[in-house]
């Protein structure tokens, strides 16, 4: 079972180390893992995607707040989040080609951000489950190169996580 | 506001701090901190080896009740440490590890000893630091130290490039500490407290299960209390031996796979187990073994992560134990469990020392009987190995402290968190229990002291084995002894004097009761070397 837990840690240097070094030693497995700033420069968030049953996020969430630089975790119900990936994906298209991925880029939302002589880069952020039929359907048309951000995640609605000032 | 260097205002720090003591090794990178220290009234116990400046400072910490301070400079010496940082993170002992680092512009370029020692000793520590900027110095050190001593403690490491040591800083000791992402758990959720109550009055067979965490916090006269008024018996993990003098008629002893008989039943057959401040090792209960379905446990402790872990808890607890313990003695009845205390009392049996070969001693039979000499208040540090379980089954605490390498089972512990444990405390004796083989991964800290005129009595268990390692070959490897005999030991009672200690080898009971007269009676340090069988188990015997 997935669960997604977001994190909000001291924007520090040694941080990040600190929890991948806590996952991997304690045997918890990373989907994704993202990290970024937030409005607070002193304060950045993680968003990972963990595999496990109810204890081993019980203990990763206990664990995790173990951690001196974590100022709050939670783990985010599967309904009442909203998630997001960013992809990027660079396809090897010429000639007549392109006017195809012109239009699965509109079907799919998906932007052209870059093109060249005998390749076209396509960006999509979507959920996951969407960015995997993306993926699935620009395939045939020969990936040189892909990456992916990894999931962020806010609560629906007014929930929010924040740090007391 | 003074202006001074960073590694004065460490120096100032520590004084702040109460530190009368520290132990460490120098070298190039930390020679401006130790260019400070010497100028103050901090006295600093130069080890042998930097894991042992850690162990000492454990020692220091468990007897005196503050974080114990180490010393080491950059690359091996930090490296050195990591192994007591270790231990000291498995049993919840607040250090402060100072290491020196080389300079700020040298970092990531593997300069002559420079080692990555946050990065390093980061599964081992509560907290790390590594300084870059001086003037964050005097916060860093005044967090370290309530980091190191607060909630569930443990090691704190700081780590410090010669140059930052070198920056001259307005310094100001914070009266304050203010971090926002620790806020460590005081007392306890009242509604859990009364559910507690309510369950240990229900119950007809209660036990109480006492573990390290009564010592971190400093309960050990609150949940003495608490057994005495609602008569519930208890029993320790190896962690919590000597929270209960062995004469209380409460008290059943250890669990666990070395344990005792009786608390082992105790455990099997209690309707309610209430766990104080003891994370349920591995060694301590085989789960499932030993607990029946029916038992409902009930788990205090100040680390949340503790709870749920390694048993899974009907009523879980989070808080100090003291504070804890407090609340719910404002709540307890005074209750009477007869029947089921005199049932355990019925799995108490004296016990029967095996005839030993020729020219050898019962280690169990003069630890017991040591016990009955030494003064209440000793504190008695067991190592690593058959040595240890022989310690903590047999030696009869009446008051004193028993201290080892509970969690991480570091061999090399006893004597060097002896001297630690003599130097928190100079007024009370402190006996280093440990085997041959353990006693020659430290025995030269007896020179550190020496130096320092650290008084210990020590005594080495002999029987040329690594015992608890033979005995597990014998048990589950056919007997096929592979890499446990000792062979090329140096006769112990030579090197003894060598160190100018005051010395004996006991291979009968005779000479035993001679050697115990010495240790009890004679002030100074002795060393008493203990022949052993060589097949003399801790199982079984």
């Amino acid at each position: 079972m997935k669960h997604t837990i977001s994190v909000l840690v001291e924007n520090q240097p040694g941080v990040l180390s600190r929890i991948s070094g806590l996952f991997s030693r304690r045997g918890f497995n990373i989907d994704s893992l993202a990290v970024g700033v937030t409005d607070d420069p002193s304060v950045s968030r993680v968003t990972i995607i963990v595999d496990g049953n109810e204890y081993t996020v019980e203990q990763v969430l206990k664990q995790l707040n173990k951690l001196i630089d974590v100022i709050k975790v939670k783990c985010l119900g599967a309904d009442e989040n909203i998630a997001r990936e960013l992809v990027l994906v660079k396809i090897a298209v010429t000639g007549e080609k392109r006017s195809e991925i012109m239009t699965l880029a509109e079907i799919t939302k998906a932007e052209i951000i870059d093109i060249s002589p005998t390749t076209m880069t396509l960006q999509l952020a979507d959920t996951t489950a969407n960015v995997l039929r993306f993926e699935e359907i620009v395939r045939p048309y020969g990936v040189v190169e892909e990456v992916r951000t990894g999931v962020i995640a806010l609560e629906k609605g007014a929930e929010c996580i924040t740090v007391k000032k | 506001m003074a202006k001074m260097k960073a590694c004065e205002a460490m120096v100032e720090c520590l004084r702040a701090e109460g530190i009368k003591v520290v132990f460490g090794y120098p070298g190039a990178a930390i020679c401006p901190f130790y260019d400070k220290l010497i100028e103050s009234d901090i006295k600093h116990i130069l080890v042998r080896h930097e894991a042992n400046g850690g162990h000492s400072a454990n020692g220091y910490a468990r007897i005196s009740g503050k974080p114990g301070v180490c010393i080491a400079t950059s690359g091996p010496g930090a490296l050195n440490l990591i192994p007591a940082i270790a231990t000291a993170y498995a049993d919840s002992i607040p250090l402060i590890c100072i290491t020196g680092q080389v300079n700020c512009d040298q970092i990531g370029r593997d300069v002559f000893q420079e080692a990555d020692i946050t990065g390093s000793a980061e599964p081992f520590v509560k907290h790390s630091y590594l300084v870059k900027n001086a003037s964050d110095l005097p916060r860093i050190m005044k967090e370290a130290f309530y980091i190191a001593g607060s909630g569930r403690p443990g090691p704190v490491l700081i780590d410090v490039p010669m140059d930052v040591q070198n920056t001259e800083i307005d310094f100001e000791y914070p009266k304050k500490v203010e971090i926002r992402s620790y806020k460590p758990t005081g007392k306890g959720n009242m509604a859990q407290i009364k559910r507690v109550i309510k369950a240990l009055d229900e119950a007809k067979k209660p036990l109480i299960c006492v573990g390290g965490g009564v010592f971190a916090s400093d309960a050990v006269e609150e949940i003495t209390r608490l057994s005495e008024i609602m008569q519930i018996p208890v029993i320790t993990t190896m962690m919590g031996i000597s929270a209960f003098s062995d004469d209380n008629p409460l008290f059943f002893g250890m669990l666990g796979m070395h344990g005792v008989r009786a608390a082992n039943k105790a455990v099997k057959e209690c309707d309610v187990l209430f766990l104080v401040g003891a994370r349920v090792g591995d060694r301590a209960v085989r789960m499932p073994l030993l607990l029946e379905e029916s038992t409902k446990i009930i788990h205090i402790d100040i680390d949340p992560a503790e709870i749920g872990k390694n048993v899974s808890t009907n009523i879980p607890l989070v808080g100090d134990a003291k504070l804890v313990l407090r609340q719910m003695l404002s709540y307890a009845e005074p209750d009477r469990h007869d029947d089921w205390i005199e049932k355990l009392n019925s799995y108490v049996s004296e016990p029967v020392y095996k005839e030993c070969d020729e020219g050898t001693v019962n280690p169990r039979k003069f630890i017991s009987k040591l016990s009955d000499k030494m003064p209440e208040n000793t504190t008695v540090v067991a190592d690593v190995g058959q040595n240890q379980i022989w310690t903590a089954t047999s030696y009869k605490m009446r008051g004193g402290r028993f201290l080892t390498s509970g969690g991480m089972g570091t061999m090399g512990y006893a004597i060097p968190a002896a001297i630690g444990a003599k130097l928190a405390d100079k007024s009370h004796e402190v006996v280093a229990i440990c085997g041959d083989g353990a006693f020659q991964m430290s025995f030269m800290e007896l020179a550190t002291a020496v130096q320092h005129g650290v008084d210990l009595k020590v005594i080495v268990m002999t029987n040329h084995y690594l015992g608890m390692v033979r005995e597990l070959q014998k048990n589950h490897y056919d007997n096929r002894l592979t890499a446990v005999s000792l062979e090329g030991s140096p006769d112990f009672i030579t090197l003894a004097k060598a160190y100018g200690i005051p010395c004996m080898r006991v291979t009968n009971e005779a000479e035993g009761e001679q050697a115990i007269r010495k240790l009890s009676e004679e002030k100074g340090s002795f060393f008493v070397e203990c022949v052993v069988g060589d097949f003399h188990a801790t199982l079984n015997e």
